[in-house]
């Protein structure tokens, strides 16, 4: 399966650096159009930045990062706001605005994009809710959900201007088994039965892999490895290979850096 | 319904913030929004104003009939020259009244005490008192008394 | 040895120069941003719940108890010198000038300036402000700017209560407990108590501490290491910066409007 046949993001040539560390470097992403793919990797290669790179919260130092030929980082503010809105975003935390029942937090993007009456917000904010599973939860808090159904909360957030684009960062992080089934299941069911992009973040390989139809491996600044899940297997790198298989020694080492063991347990006390 | 109650205190605070306003401006601080002008001027000298500042009372058996808007020094006598409003409905102040610096209390504010005379005619606008005593000076008080102690 | 710490003092300078410089943005940003109206005033009016009415026991407590002592220490010191009726005057020129804007800036500080940066920095950490941004709306107008109003015109509500209520227990142990002749209590404070000169400029001041106080506090918020640790540091921060500049401010504000007094 070839993404560049139709590729809704090219990401070309990105370079981002925080202070001295380069997180980025020359990184070229495609992410094909009405598919599941993810971005994945050890922690701490900056998948998250990568998410606010698309979304226009940080500039990149460097590169283009093209939405249906539109280069987001030199959008103006009126043209960030339009793009915004076939944007959603399901933050690793929910992040729900805690002043507000999850009825209104799910209204909110209806409210602010558009001018819909409200009979209409009410409707659709209820169909968001049902895709979901949380109906019967309108009136209730964030506080007063679990943190399940806080995720769950925020993904009909996430979807309720039925959005071209779907980032998710980090969702399965910290999930019980069965939330994390409900979440695998959903982002899945959406995808297919609303037609968007997903962009899933994660280093869950097991649940990832399960729904991904396409997948690249970000390590030291760059990309590598991409391809299908079942192409991925076959790949011949250490890196890879210690990352999908989840070996505890390899390229990225055990042992951080120390002095010789038998030096260090005889020598004497400095 | 929780909107409403909020939105009631806010009310309420906004109110209470003006209704301290109002106190401090009546109460507190004497403000007189009618009294501003509606009043004639006099004017007298004095060797010696003391603590007197304006704004200071003017009196007459202690009920406030005007007060002290300037004080000045007459270059051509060399004294203190106090200029003083007079509330309009207060006509009958003879030509020779006299105004004396008087103290309240011991520690208290300085104001102007008019004690009216026995001529025909009643000051007008612009006139001047002639007959005036200046506030008490605690250094020539004591001098005074040494000098009649030596004198015994 | 010594460039290492030169070095150390250099950065920390140039760092505190980099947020105040930051917290200029902020204040411009949240200030001058395009407002509107319709969407800010329901977030107004809940903002000025949280900041000043739930301020309203603390102000009117100190107050009343502030009032109450100025009174009767006031009486026992003037009593020597026969002017106890000057304590009417005493009561109400120091709350009006100096204690009314100056404690409520700082007990307005303690209590609604570090809640203020808590909650600001709590949604940054839970990652509010950011998805705010990602669906398009401007967190500095939507929850800045309104924070920011709020405590701008509390502060000098609040100073006007704590004021009356101050002077009030002023009246309350002087002329009930101690015995003074009303009369002469408030003739004395009507005397002595020049609106513009005493009660304007203490509005005045207090306007400007709710300025300064505000900014710190909402800055702090905004700007803070989004953990738990940052976060507590951020809180402490805004307790300590406006104390600091409430008082240093006093100084400068009443050097310039009593000076000649």
């Amino acid at each position: 399966m070839k993404p560049e046949s139709d590729a809704i993001i090219d990401i070309r040539g990105l370079s981002f650096a925080r202070g001295n560390r380069p997180i980025f470097a020359g990184v070229e992403i495609k992410i094909p159009r009405g598919k599941v793919t993810a971005i994945m990797g050890p922690s701490g290669t900056g998948k998250t930045t990568l998410l606010k790179l698309i979304g226009g919260q940080l500039r990149p130092d460097r590169g283009d990062i093209l939405l249906d030929g539109l280069n987001i980082p030199t959008l103006g503010r009126r043209e960030l706001f339009e793009v915004r809105e076939r944007m959603g975003m399901l933050f690793q935390s929910g992040a729900l605005f805690t002043d507000m029942d999850v009825f209104e937090n799910v209204a909110f993007p209806l409210r602010v994009h558009t001018d819909l009456p409200e009979e209409m917000i009410r409707d659709i904010v209820l169909m968001k809710l049902q895709a979901v599973g949380l109906r019967g939860a309108r009136a209730l808090m964030p506080s007063e959900l679990s943190g399940g159904m806080a995720r769950r909360v925020a993904l009909a957030r996430a979807i309720s201007l039925d959005p071209d684009i779907v980032l998710y960062d980090e969702p399965f992080t910290g999930q019980d088994p069965i939330a994390m089934g409900v979440l695998v299941n959903l982002i899945r069911r959406l995808n297919q039965a609303l037609g968007h992009t997903s962009i899933i973040v994660s280093h869950d390989i097991k649940e990832t892999l399960a729904i991904a139809d396409y997948v690249y491996i970000l390590s030291d600044a760059e990309v590598i490895a991409s391809g299908t899940p079942k192409e991925l297997e076959g790949v011949d790198s250490d890196k890879v290979r210690q990352f999908m298989q989840g070996l505890p020694d390899g390229p990225v080492p055990f042992h951080y850096q120390a002095p010789d063991y038998m030096e260090d347990l005889l020598g004497e006390v400095s | 319904m929780r909107m409403r109650t909020i939105e009631i205190g806010v009310g309420a605070f906004l109110l209470a913030g003006i209704a301290a306003l109002i106190v401090l401006a009546l109460n507190v601080s004497g403000l007189n929004l009618s009294e501003q002008v509606k009043g004639y001027k006099i004017y007298a000298r004095f060797e010696n104003v003391g603590g007197l500042t304006p704004r200071a009372k003017v009196a007459m058996s202690g009920v406030q009939i005007g007060r002290v808007t300037a004080i000045r020094i007459d270059p051509r006598m060399l004294m203190a020259e106090v200029e003083m409003e007079i509330f309009d409905d207060v006509d009958y102040l003879t030509t020779d009244s006299s105004a004396s610096i008087l103290t309240s209390g011991l520690l208290g504010e300085q104001y102007i005490g008019i004690v009216p005379g026995a001529d025909e005619e009643m000051l007008a606008e612009g006139d001047y008192i002639q007959d005036t005593q200046s506030a008490l000076v605690l250094e020539e008080l004591i001098g005074k008394f040494l000098f009649n102690k030596v004198g015994e | 040895m010594i460039s290492n710490m030169l070095q150390r003092i250099g950065h920390r300078a140039l760092s505190r120069l980099a947020s105040l410089g930051r917290s200029g943005q902020l204040l411009f940003q949240a200030l001058v941003a395009r407002p509107q109206p319709l969407v800010m005033l329901p977030l107004l009016i809940k903002q000025l719940w949280f900041v000043g009415v739930l301020s309203l026991v603390i102000i009117v407590v100190s107050g009343g108890f502030i009032g109450m002592v100025l009174g009767l220490q006031g009486y026992t010191i003037l009593v020597d010198y026969g002017s106890e009726q000057a304590v009417g005057q005493l009561v109400a020129l120091s709350l009006a000038r100096e204690l009314a804007p100056v404690v409520t800036a700082l007990l307005f500080a303690g209590r609604a300036g570090s809640a203020l940066t808590a909650e600001i920095g709590l949604m940054k950490a839970t990652e509010q402000l950011a998805g705010l941004e990602m669906i398009g709306v401007d967190p500095l107008r939507r929850i800045i700017a309104p924070r920011f109003w709020a405590g701008f015109i509390c502060m000098p509500i609040l100073t006007m209560i704590f004021t009356v209520v101050g002077i009030w227990g002023g009246a309350l142990v002087a002329v009930d407990w101690l015995g003074i002749y009303d009369g002469s209590f408030w003739a004395s404070m009507q005397q002595a108590v020049s609106f513009y000169d005493d009660i304007v400029n203490g509005i005045i001041k207090s306007i400007c501490f709710g300025l300064v106080v505000t900014w710190i506090a909402v800055f702090q918020g905004y700007d803070c290491i989004p953990t738990s640790e940052g976060i507590s540091q951020a809180t402490t921060r805004t307790v300590v910066y406006s104390s600091l500049a409430v008082l240093g401010l006093d100084f400068v504000l009443t050097a310039l409007m009593f000076g000649e007094l």
